[in-house]
């Protein structure tokens, strides 16, 4: 079987944003970066998917020089190889131009049974680039799995548990397929030393626009449709009031306050 | 026609909610500003009685794909159909709620018809004969907004609550347009075997109340007393990363920056400090109140009423006063 695992690097959940403004971009230099934390039960279901029912996996991250980094995180966790997407055009992409950039790459790839992606990116939260992804290559498309019960390379077949609102739905879906997981599928494993100090030594292999035949009309910030025009600090909530004195009268003036906003049927 | 505003109306085997329906009333505000109507986008097996209640919510029109391979939701069959009437009627904006349902139909169109989209927007507005869209990005400190300049349709997933209902006028009709458009069985990809019904059926982003519990719970046995408010007040639990991890409760109800995103009219944070990361998930929230033990947690500067106290003591009182004035 062969497993693509999409891995993106964003700046550290802890660390302060800044925002190069009026382009719209993250000043992403001097930031701590890390693997996406969605990403990583991406990568994990990969390893546990290799380990259940052998195969190969191919890690790929699409964004700048340094996301190299999150490649050799995952070399170290002993993915079968990596491969970074990588071009000044790339840059800006929105939504759209990502999900083609890296259908192109899973075309170049060839013959992948099945791309596991995390939910959502920490930075840019859309959350919808594993479903654009899977329509523009016409695969099938699994949103927030919770549980992949199995997979049959041969049968050409997935079954997977969905977590949608008030439950789980299970599927069963052609392969290829792009799975977007969501935290909580597994626990993700940490690498040991000595796949560190392997990964360190290992030459990312690099493909940049003309390598994917990517149209780079319709990437980065000049090509992607959805354009940033404004970046605001949203208003501060108003003072709020702290509730002082015995917790017998707190109690009833809070209950008396939540009462009279009428939302309580 | 060709500036219409577009609302997706979803549903689960044909069955509706009224809050299938909410972005009718934000749907005809940008339409007004557009110079144009709000219409209802509708796929399923019978779209009749759907359409019937998307007129009384406002719709003027309402555009139906119809077949039994409808049924159920399936992505790539509700996406093709869907993209079939975007692509034959090219509205000027079409808005999907930020649902499981609704984001999947979302993304997969607006990739079928190769544009972008803006997901989980929170503000819509006309400005300059194309659409606004306002989303939080990073962890709500800020709000971004962007417009889909070549876009046909403009296509945003809306935050549920983020607008108000429209209201409801059951004598209103309209027109039903029905377009044929049907894709055979060997065509799709997916099919759903069976719906496991979660035993909590947490539903935290439809909830109008919601009471959430953090590391200050301290342990499983804490969530018990927020379940009891919770049900008393016909809310939902919720819970911060630290209690989630801490395998207090499961990640199902996780609110904030890896987990759900919320807006209930009231959240009540019980031993939550206010992590940027949980902030993120529920500073929209109408009406914050905060419990809390240490009164320097961030949580307060976000609350609308605070009580600084710990929650062991605070919500035993809370659920007795509740009891006593809902004669429950």
């Amino acid at each position: 079987m062969k497993i693509a695992v999409c891995l993106k690097q964003v700046p550290d959940t802890e660390a302060e944003i800044k925002w190069d403004i009026p382009s719209g971009t993250l000043k992403r230099d001097g930031m701590d970066s890390i693997t996406n934390p969605f990403d990583e039960f991406a990568l994990e279901e990969a390893l546990l998917t290799r380990e259940n029912y052998d195969g190969e996996i191919v890690a790929i991250s699409m964004g700048p020089e340094k996301a190299a980094d999150v490649l050799r995180n995952a070399l170290a966790l002993t993915v079968n190889s990596v491969q970074q997407i990588s071009d000044p055009a790339f840059a800006g992409s929105d939504t759209y131009a990502t999900a083609y950039v890296l259908a192109q790459a899973l075309k170049k790839i060839g013959d992948v049974d099945v791309v596991f992606t995390g939910k959502q990116s920490t930075d840019g939260n859309t959350g919808v680039v594993s479903a654009e992804l899977a329509a523009i290559l016409g695969w099938s498309q699994l949103t927030y799995v919770a549980k992949v019960r199995s997979i049959d390379a041969a049968g050409k077949k997935i079954v997977v548990e969905r977590a949608i609102e008030g439950g789980n739905e299970v599927v069963e879906a052609k392969l290829p397929a792009v799975v977007s997981v969501i935290k909580g599928i597994n626990e993700p494993r940490l690498p040991n030393l000595m796949g560190i100090r392997k990964a360190a030594k290992v030459e990312i292999p690099k493909w940049n626009a003309g390598d994917l035949g990517v149209d780079t009309s319709k990437v980065g910030a000049a090509g992607s449709c959805t354009k940033v025009v404004e970046i605001a600090v949203p208003p501060p909530r108003g003072a709020g009031e702290i509730l002082k004195g015995e917790i017998e009268d707190i109690a009833n003036t809070l209950t008396d306050k939540l009462i009279d906003l009428k939302v309580i049927k | 026609m060709a500036n219409d505003v577009w609302v997706y109306i979803e549903h689960k085997d044909g069955a509706v909610t009224p809050m299938s329906f909410e972005l009718l009333g934000i749907g005809k505000t940008l339409a007004d500003g557009l110079g144009s109507g709000v219409c209802a986008f509708v796929v399923g097996e019978k779209a009749d009685d759907i359409a019937k209640e998307a007129f009384a919510y406002g719709a003027s029109k309402v555009f139906a794909v119809e077949g039994a391979e409808y049924k159920g939701f399936r992505a790539d069959a509700y996406s093709k159909a869907a993209t079939s009437l975007l692509d034959k009627y090219k509205p000027a904006v079409a808005l999907f709620r930020a649902t499981s349902q609704g984001t999947d139909v979302a993304a997969a169109s607006a990739a079928l018809l190769g544009f972008g989209l803006c997901t989980d927007t929170i503000g819509l507005a006309v400005d300059g004969g194309k659409m606004k869209m306002t989303r939080a990005a990073f962890g709500g400190n800020y709000t971004v907004s962007v417009v889909n300049e070549k876009a046909v349709p403009q296509i945003a997933t809306v935050r549920p609550k983020a607008f108000a209902m429209p209201e409801k006028d059951a004598s209103k009709s309209g027109e039903v347009v029905k377009e044929a458009f049907s894709v055979a069985e060997a065509d799709l990809n997916t099919k759903v075997l069976e719906f496991i019904q979660s035993a909590t059926a947490v539903n935290l982003v439809e909830a109008d109340i919601i009471v959430a519990g953090g590391r200050g719970v301290g342990n499983p046995e804490g969530f018990q007393l927020i379940k009891e408010l919770a049900d008393l007040l016909g809310g939902a639990v919720g819970a911060s990363r630290a209690a989630v991890d801490s395998g207090w409760i499961a990640y199902e109800h996780q609110v904030g920056q890896t987990g759900k995103t919320v807006k209930p009219k009231i959240y009540i944070a019980c031993g939550v400090s206010g992590a940027i990361q949980h902030l993120a998930g529920m500073r929209t929230s109408d009406c914050i109140v905060a419990i809390n033990k240490d009164p320097d947690a961030p949580i307060f500067k976000a609350a609308t009423f605070g009580i600084v106290g710990d929650y062991k003591q605070v919500l035993p009182k809370l659920i007795e006063k509740f009891k006593g004035k809902l004669g429950r």
